[in-house]
């Protein structure tokens, strides 16, 4: 690896080298007997990378099967098991995984459904860390996961926010359980907290944060130089890597690139955008390449989506109380109207002229409000929406006709509102 | 002119032939749908009765869930955009449409012109469309035509309750079993659709009128249960099947008047 020359590697190369690399130094690292974590998503990442504990994420994992259509064969190890259709299809995707890991440790072979498993290997976990941040599915997963496994939970409760700003007890609440999850690590380690390496951990987060808004801004342009679904490719970064170096990296590179492309008027589209539409929910992993096609032979291209933005997570490195915030008030865990808010924003960051709910079969944080939601952010922005049945990881809850019909009525319902503008502009 | 809308949907084919843009000249359905002869034998039918050829067609777009299965279209348009048109040609005062087709539901908000202001679609599930309907006549040995006249006649109409198409089914088989009348287990089969379309009626907004249209249209046993369901009166669109092909054939001649 090291004969490579980053400096000269796109950044599509480079996210493909880093991703990889995250998954290679965690098995490295496991067979060196370091300890490995398996984290939800949103989790601090900060506290484990203090201790140099080697961190995978398992919805990130999840995801990339799905996105390799593997899911099907997991999804289904995982109902053999127990686990219900209704849970999350990331949960289960994952304890199909880990039966797979199981049963391979135990035996010494290796099943044949884990090797054909069309992604990197992860390792099995000395502990696992999560956040109730994005919903309570994962508390009950990870703590399933400990139980399976007969190791350490970390749990960093966090109060749902019904106000805002956050009121000072509930930062402090948040700040107490950072602390119980410093002194779990003390003791899981057999050493004192590293605070000098999590103070520059806690400074590379926000460098990673700043790169990924870089990005991020990039589909304010309009035209676009940016496709929308690339934050879907790319955020995997932001969850697996957001305190390394490797993350600001790949967004820095691929910032420098967009603004390369905005200088010479090479545009997402080229000349076709027609309409700008804000994706709110998780992608369609299995679904990526349908859902895109559809969507561009419409002329209609993504520029806004809440959902990588969770990621961005900001506060000043040494400030636990702005930490405790910055984790908390994702748009996950926030009362609706902040939420509605934060949707408006990010229809207005991008421009949109509509905007599509995924109403996801896995995940109810995301799907349960979306009526509500949805009502709301129209009487504030004003752009039509649509609802379009799916699911992250599971294919057999998405229709691909179902999807195609109700993007096509929504780019002609932006076409309407369009001509309806000329109209009254003229 | 002569222009043409196909609805090539899940369960049945549509063709309207529309002359000038206002008069329909034909307007044929079969009752098979997308990647059957069921397209082109109603294609082959509009043509016989209007005594037209494919050149004399000026434009032709088509609609439904085979919209883009059907080859010799100019245009493809979503069904909702095509209902909403259909509609809004023939009752101007259309402000809620209610859209019960062979595999799904749809309720669409217009505005005073006549365009979509919103729509919901029912979840990929059975539950309130035809094809329920269809699952309920077979086991009640009941015509689809004939369920409308049944329910007509229920003294007390029996509760459905389960969503699930297959529950559904079973509830009804027990409730046979149980001898309850057919008249009232049909009623009760009436409302259950009902009330899964005026769930999305009412997330989309009801506003009169409210026209109904879709196969399950022609049942007035449906429509009479969404009009107790939402206290309002229901029109029935005239040839209630054929609506999202007339707002095909009119967006045709929008096309063509274009080029
Ligand atoms: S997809 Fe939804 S339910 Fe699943 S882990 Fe994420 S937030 Fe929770």
């Amino acid at each position: 690896m090291s004969e490579l020359n980053l400096e000269s590697m796109s950044a599509k190369q480079l996210l493909a080298y880093y991703s990889e690399k995250a998954y290679q130094d965690a098995n490295e690292a496991h067979k060196n007997g370091k300890l490995i974590c398996w984290s939800a998503s949103v989790a601090p990442s900060e506290f484990c990378d203090a201790m140099d504990i080697c961190t995978v994420y398992p919805e990130n994992h999840a995801a990339a099967i799905g996105a390799r259509k593997g899911s099907p064969a997991l999804l289904e190890l995982a109902e053999k098991k127990g686990y219900s259709i209704d849970c999350c299809s990331y949960a289960r995707v994952n304890f199909g995984y880990l039966e797979l890991l199981k049963e391979e440790a135990l035996t010494g072979v290796t099943p044949q459904a884990l090797a054909d498993a069309p992604a990197d290997r992860l390792p099995l976990p000395d502990l696992v860390i999560t956040c109730n941040n994005l919903c309570n599915t994962l508390l009950k997963w990870y703590e399933n996961l400990a139980a399976e496994l007969h190791i350490p939970c970390i749990v960093i409760d966090v109060p749902f926010n019904h106000t805002v700003p956050m009121p000072q007890y509930a930062k402090d609440y948040v700040k107490s359980q950072f602390q119980y999850a410093i002194e779990q690590l003390e003791q899981i380690c057999g050493r004192p907290f590293d605070y000098d390496k999590f103070l520059e951990v806690q400074k590379q987060a926000q460098r990673s944060v700043a790169a990924w808004d870089r990005v991020a801004k990039m589909t304010s342009y309009k035209p676009s130089p940016m496709n929308g679904f690339d934050f879907f490719n790319y955020m995997a970064l932001i969850v697996c890597a957001r305190s390394k170096k490797d993350s600001e990296i790949v967004f820095n590179k691929l910032a420098d690139e967009l603004e390369e492309k905005l200088k010479k008027g090479e545009y997402a589209f080229g000349d076709n955008e027609k309409f700008r539409f804000t994706w709110e929910g998780i992608a369609c992993w299995p679904y990526l390449g349908h859902t895109f096609k559809s969507l561009r032979s419409l002329g209609v291209l993504l520029t806004g989506s809440g959902y990588p933005g969770m990621w961005s997570l900001h506060y000043t490195p040494g400030n636990m109380d702005e930490m405790a915030e910055a984790y908390a008030s994702i748009y996950t865990n926030v009362a609706l109207p902040e939420k509605v808010d934060a949707i408006g924003k990010v229809i207005e960051g991008g421009k949109c002229d509509g905007i599509a709910y995924h109403i996801n079969r896995s995940c109810k944080i995301m799907s349960f409000l979306t009526v509500e939601t949805a009502d709301m952010v129209k009487e504030k922005t004003k752009v039509p929406f649509v609802t379009f049945d799916g699911d992250q990881t599971d294919p057999s809850n998405f229709s691909p006709a179902q999807f195609d019909t109700r993007v096509q009525a929504l780019a002609e319902m932006m076409e309407q509102e369009a001509a309806e503008k000329d109209k009254k502009a003229q | 002119m002569f222009t043409m809308g196909i609805d090539v949907g899940s369960a049945s084919s549509k063709v309207v032939i529309l002359k000038d843009g206002e008069t329909i000249a034909a307007a044929e359905v079969v009752q098979i749908g997308t990647g059957s002869s069921g397209p082109k034998r109603a294609l082959d039918q509009a043509l016989s009765k209007t005594g037209l050829k494919m050149e004399d067609i000026a434009k032709t777009v088509a609609t439904g869930y085979g919209r883009f299965a059907y080859e010799g279209a100019d245009k493809q348009i979503s069904e909702i955009s095509c209902h909403a048109k259909g509609i809004y040609h023939l009752i101007p005062t259309t402000r809620t449409i209610i859209d019960i087709g062979g595999q799904d539901a749809k309720a669409i908000k217009l505005d005073a012109k006549g365009h979509v202001k919103q729509f919901y679609m029912n979840d990929k599930c059975a539950a309130g469309t035809g094809r329920f309907l269809d699952v309920m006549s077979r086991v009640l040995e009941i015509s689809i035509e004939e369920m409308a006249e049944y329910s007509a006649r229920a003294a007390n109409p029996a509760t459905v309750s389960s969503t699930c198409t297959v529950f559904a089914e079973s509830e009804v088989i027990s409730q046979l079993s149980k001898g309850i009348a057919k008249e009232n287990i049909i009623a009760g089969v009436h409302q259950s659709v009902a009330s899964k379309a005026c769930a999305l009626l009412y997330r989309a907004g009801v506003e009169e009128d409210i026209v109904m249209s879709g196969g399950v249209a022609k049942n007035q046993g449906v429509v009479d249960a969404i009009s107790r369901e939402l206290k309002k009166p229901v029109k029935v669109a005239p040839n209630p099947q054929t609506t999202g092909a007339l707002g095909a054939a009119l967006f045709a001649y929008e096309e063509a008047k274009r080029s």
